[in-house]
């Protein structure tokens, strides 16, 4: 069964069993308008919670991407070297960036639901 | 009377008269009259074709030990004429201050001087080595002197470093003799506070330097918060990074008791100098407190931009960091004349060197040129004119657009889209329309304080009938973005030689570089 | 005052405008005490005062065309022709900003893409940016990308590098955990050298930055030493100081250099007493996004017509701010105009004539000197420029010559300023500019000189 979750800097992860997939929102892509690079990690590099894990460029910025939770990469998806522009089409579903190994689900406390998202983007 | 038939016509033909001239048909060539589509020199020209003549090497027994170059490059030459045509046919296609009105905010697009063109191009200027023995060059010793010391009367400053080669580099040059004089003092400062309207290279030159940005807060009425600042000092702050007047147009009126504020904390005050044509021969930066600061000669002196350079930095130091500036320096050499200091042994305390030779001698050549033709009286009257001509064209707009903050401007206006709103134009829309109009955008998006930001810079070189003229053409177009003729927006610029590029494409499928044609491609033709 | 558009009657009017009687006003946020502060300078003066003070200062300085003139180092004297000249001055490119807005700077993006083509297809890179400062900017911008690049800290100078730019590496480093190994110089043996820097290459090794021809007029194998730091994954950082030698030798990147940046001065930009001069910098495809600078790249418009963007743009310290890749905003677009005219007019044709012209005269001088008592030539290999030990000091002896009215050259100690065992060597560079007449004369000056 897997589960959903946000940080305050946009991304989400989706969660089933100890693998979690990882990307940014459908707000965030919006604000970035047209993404045209995404710099995506090495699988099996391990990410402690808050590390820069990946670039995603826009015409009008580049920011980083933290990883949500402490693990390891076991999957980077290779279309966006050459279809950044997924991240815009299809931010929470085939845009998705990297999956992870989660070493510890506790990772997971400080982290929104779906609910607690909107309300934190409906400003 | 006898009548000659054989005449050319002089009238307009009815046909010609009225209509539209963007419609009808599209010419074969491509070309617009005056205005030419121009392949690239890897079209155009040809791997044969050379347009200078040079004597013939003939054969000789070589030197280069197996390394030499023997597959074709794919390198194409023109003719002389080809060349002349190509690159006057490219200029016709760019806009230049020689064209028009600049009003780009924070980048000081003043008129470039013939004078200076022509001094920078004295053999005796022109033709020397940086590397010919001091006493063949006492003349560009002298010009570097001279420069170097109308830098520090008009800025009030101990001492300067006139090596980097552009403003990002004078920056780093100040942020370095900060962190060298830290060190000097055993110190560990590390937190350099940069308002959140600072021109980017602020905190990209803090990082570069070692050091960790934080921002600081700025009062409702566009300028740091006094009180905040004095908050946030404390042993760790090395530095504060102001740029004054800063980047919204408004002079830091607490700038003495934030320096002073500073320097009780223990940091050192870093002025960025972009805005210092407001200021010139009128305000000396040292009497306002500050440690450092980089002068854009591209921009307050006048040499020319280039396209996006050369640049020239010169950075102005106080006492206290004065030690620490990079070699080479000029000084007074025993025995008269003057020498260059070039070395760092001797245990002297410069930080280090910021490039391989003496800095940009071209732009201190004009430079120079240009002060001196302003002299003291006419320097101040820059600044005034600068000062002026934006108050002028502010209270010209005022009523068309919104101005983010009420205070008096100083050599630039900050206005934003809050008069655009529900008129579903945008900044970008709106200053791509002026392109039409025939004037170059202003700034825009910058600084992040405002929202859609505009910021006009119409410097001291525009005639009060060129500012006229603009703020026409600004009210103008406020007008009819506020009645709905999105149309002049959307798909501006209409009248210029491209229309708008996609950007997105551009860098999403980067192509940086002429790939001649593939052979089967040629054959499929 | 000539360049300023108001009469005293506009300025009344428009202060008047503005509902203030005088100028003063509109500076009421400047404290009292800093306002209006007497300056110690002269004031105005015309253009004919201007200019005949400046031609006084130009006077004074004994200019590259009107002796014998051997000075290289990283600044040549190569003939610019007059068309060149007459492009820059051309005011819409003169006058131009930065092209932000690519609807009316077609000129200049048309010809920074042309650039880049012509650098990378010199360099023998994939791509090449749009220019930076001078080829020792460039190369510390190089161990900074080498660095993004591996995430490794360790960068080696070979000993040939130019003094001053590796001085600049080192400045540029001196407040990061970057730590750089400098070689110790071989003057007389690039073998020697290139081992050294084999040997240094390890697994912590971010990049080596090799000069070829190096400061001592050597050609190193740089393909060899490519190997060995790629066995490593480490980078080989080429650094080529005279680019018109790229006319007759093998281009850095086809022997298996990583990135490649240079002094471009060489072509279309005269010597201006080191400035302002033209870094070219180009590396692998896979690269471009840790490549500092601007860069032009091809893009369509709104009816499907070719033009020219700046691109890539997301890396500038305009938009990343702390995470840019480097606090460079400009290039050296004018140089970089200057530059691509010149190799327009040059063509292949025209660039390896001027590359063998050079290198025939270099040979010529190198026979001649080779045969003056107490000159040493110390080059088996080189392109326009060698080393010679001189039976004495050689700052002494460049002295002497000055004396003669010669500019005999570069003494080595002028580059390697911190060294007290290059007193010695001497730098002779010659171009297509030298005559077989200014040659006789070196070597004639040289040896009385020497005597």
């Amino acid at each position: 069964m897997t589960e959903i979750y946000f940080s305050k800097d946009h991304e989400w992860i989706k969660v089933d069993g100890d693998e979690g997939t990882v990307g940014i929102t459908t707000h965030a892509q919006e604000q970035l308008g047209d993404v045209v690079f995404v710099e995506l990690p090495e699988v099996d590099a391990e990410f402690a919670k808050g590390d820069e894990v990946a670039v995603v460029e826009s015409v009008k910025a580049a920011s980083e991407i933290y990883a949500p939770v402490s693990g390891t990469i076991i999957a980077v998806n290779e279309v966006l070297g050459e279809e950044p522009g997924k991240v815009n089409a299809s931010p929470e579903d085939d845009g998705w960036f990297f999956k992870i190994k989660i070493n510890d689900k506790g990772d997971l406390s400080d982290l929104m639901g779906e609910d607690a998202y909107k309300d934190l983007t409906s400003d | 009377m006898t009548m000659n038939r054989q005449g050319r016509p002089t009238g307009v033909p009815e046909a010609a008269t009225g209509g539209d001239t963007a419609a009808g048909p599209a010419t074969f060539t491509g070309h617009k009259a005056l205005e030419r589509d121009e392949g690239l020199i890897f079209e155009i020209g040809s791997p044969a074709v050379t347009g200078v003549d040079l004597e013939d090497p003939g054969d000789f027994e070589t030197a280069l030990g197996g390394f030499e170059r023997t597959e074709p490059m794919g390198l194409t030459g023109l003719s002389e004429p080809h060349v002349v045509r190509h690159y006057t046919r490219l200029s016709q296609k760019n806009y230049g201050i020689d064209t028009g009105l600049f009003p780009l905010g924070s980048c000081t697009m003043k008129h470039n001087p013939r004078l200076n063109e022509k001094i920078a191009r004295l053999p005796g200027f022109a033709d020397i080595h940086p590397m010919q023995p001091e006493r063949t060059v006492q003349g560009a010793l002298e010009v570097i002197d001279t420069l170097a010391d109308w830098l520090c009367k008009l800025t009030n400053m101990a001492a300067i470093a006139m090596s980097p080669k552009a403003g990002a580099h004078g920056e780093l040059c100040g942020m370095m003799a900060i962190r060298a004089a830290l060190e000097h003092r055993g110190e560990q400062r590390r937190t350099v506070l940069v308002p959140e309207s600072a021109h980017g290279t602020n905190p990209a030159t803090a990082v570069f330097c070692g050091f960790q940005v934080k921002t600081l807060a700025s009062t409702e009425d566009g300028r740091v918060d006094v009180a905040a600042l004095k908050a946030q000092l404390g042993p760790d702050v090395a530095a504060i990074m102001l740029t004054n007047p800063n980047t919204c147009g408004l002079f830091e009126k607490d700038i003495q008791e934030i320096a002073a504020a500073v320097h009780e904390a223990g940091g050192y005050f870093y002025c960025d100098g972009a805005n210092f044509n407001a200021l010139i021969g009128k305000v000396r930066p040292g009497d306002l407190g500050i440690d450092a600061m980089h002068f854009n000669l591209h921009k307050t002196c006048s040499t020319p931009h280039g396209g996006g350079g050369p640049g020239s930095g010169p950075t102005v130091l106080s006492e206290a960091l004065a030690p620490f500036a990079p070699v080479p320096w000029v000084e007074k050499a025993v025995g008269g004349g003057l020498r260059l200091k070039a070395t760092v042994r001797d245990g002297n305390t410069a930080f280090g060197r910021m490039t391989a030779f003496h800095g940009q001698m071209g732009m201190f050549t004009r430079a120079l040129a240009y002060l001196m033709s302003h002299g003291r009286d006419g320097l101040r009257l820059v600044a005034e004119d600068a000062v002026l001509n934006a108050n002028y064209v502010a209270a010209g707009l005022d009523k068309a657009m919104t101005r983010t903050y009420k205070a008096r401007p100083m050599h630039e206006v900050l206005f934003d889209d809050r008069f655009l709103k529900g008129t579903g134009v945008d900044t970008l829309g709106f200053a791509k329309a002026l392109i039409d109009e025939g004037f170059h955008p202003m700034t825009m998006y910058f600084p992040l304080v405002a929202s859609g930001a505009m910021l006009i810079e119409p410097t001291e070189t525009e005639s009060r009938r060129s500012l006229d003229e603009f703020v026409f053409a600004m009210t103008k177009l406020a007008e009819a973005a506020k009645a709905g003729e999105t149309e002049r927006f959307d798909q501006a610029p209409r009248f210029a030689p491209l229309k708008r590029l996609d950007e997105t494409a551009a860098a999403r499928k980067p192509v940086l570089r002429y790939e001649p044609p593939a052979p089967y491609a040629q054959a499929a033709e | 005052m000539r360049y300023l558009p108001h009469t005293q009657e506009d300025r009344r009017e428009m202060l008047a405008a503005l509902g203030v009687d005088h100028v003063d006003a509109l500076f009421e946020d400047v404290p009292a005490n800093a306002l209006n502060a007497d300056i110690d300078l002269p004031d105005h003066q015309s253009e004919m005062q201007v200019e005949r003070a400046m031609a006084r200062l130009a006077a004074k300085n004994v200019d590259a065309g009107s002796v014998p003139f051997f000075c290289g180092a990283g600044a040549y004297r190569h003939h610019v022709p007059a068309t060149v000249d007459y492009v820059i001055q051309r005011g819409e490119f003169l006058t131009a900003y930065t092209p932000y807005q690519p609807e009316i700077s077609q000129g200049t993006l048309q010809y920074l893409f042309e650039f880049q083509t012509q650098v990378a297809t010199l360099l023998g890179t994939e791509v090449a940016n749009a220019s930076m400062w001078d080829g020792s900017t460039a190369t510390a911008e190089a161990v900074l990308m080498a660095r993004r690049i591996t995430r490794r800290k360790k960068a080696v100078m070979a000993g040939g590098l130019h003094g001053h730019y590796a001085d600049v590496v080192g400045t540029v480093t001196r407040f990061t955990d970057d730590a750089v190994t400098y070689l110790e110089p071989e003057p007389a043996d690039p073998d020697a050298e290139t081992q050294a820097i084999i040997d240094q290459i390890d697994d912590e090794t971010s990049c080596v930055v090799v000069q070829s021809p190096n400061m001592f007029g050597h050609l190193l194998d740089l393909k060899r030493i490519a190997e060995a730091a790629h066995a490593k994954k480490a980078l080989l950082i080429a650094v080529v100081t005279e680019v018109v030698s790229l006319g007759a030798i093998t281009p850095p990147g086809d022997q298996g250099a990583d990135i490649v940046v240079a002094e471009g001065q060489s072509l279309g930009n005269g010597l201006n007493f080191g400035g302002p001069y033209l870094g070219l910098f180009g590396t692998r495809q896979k690269y471009v996004r840790q490549m500092p600078g601007r860069v032009a790249g091809e893009a369509r418009d709104a009816d499907g017509r070719r033009g020219f963007v700046l691109t890539l743009s997301t890396r500038e310290q305009h938009i990343r701010r702390e995470k840019a890749t480097s606090n460079i905003c400009t290039n050296s677009g004018l140089c970089a105009l200057a530059f691509t005219t010149h190799l327009s007019l040059l063509g292949e044709v025209g660039l390896r004539k001027l590359a063998m012209l050079n290198h025939r005269k270099a040979v010529e001088l190198r026979d001649l000197l080779a045969g003056v008592p107490g000159v040493e030539v110390l080059n088996e290999t080189f392109f326009n420029e060698f080393t010679l030990r001189l039976r004495r000091d050689a700052a002494y002896i460049v002295e002497a010559l000055v004396e003669r009215d010669v500019l005999g050259g570069v003494p080595v100690s002028r580059l390697l300023t911190k060294r007290d065992d290059v007193d010695e060597l001497l730098l002779v560079a010659v171009t297509e500019t030298v005559t077989r007449d200014d040659m006789e004369t070196l070597a004639r000056e040289l040896r009385e000189a020497l005597a």
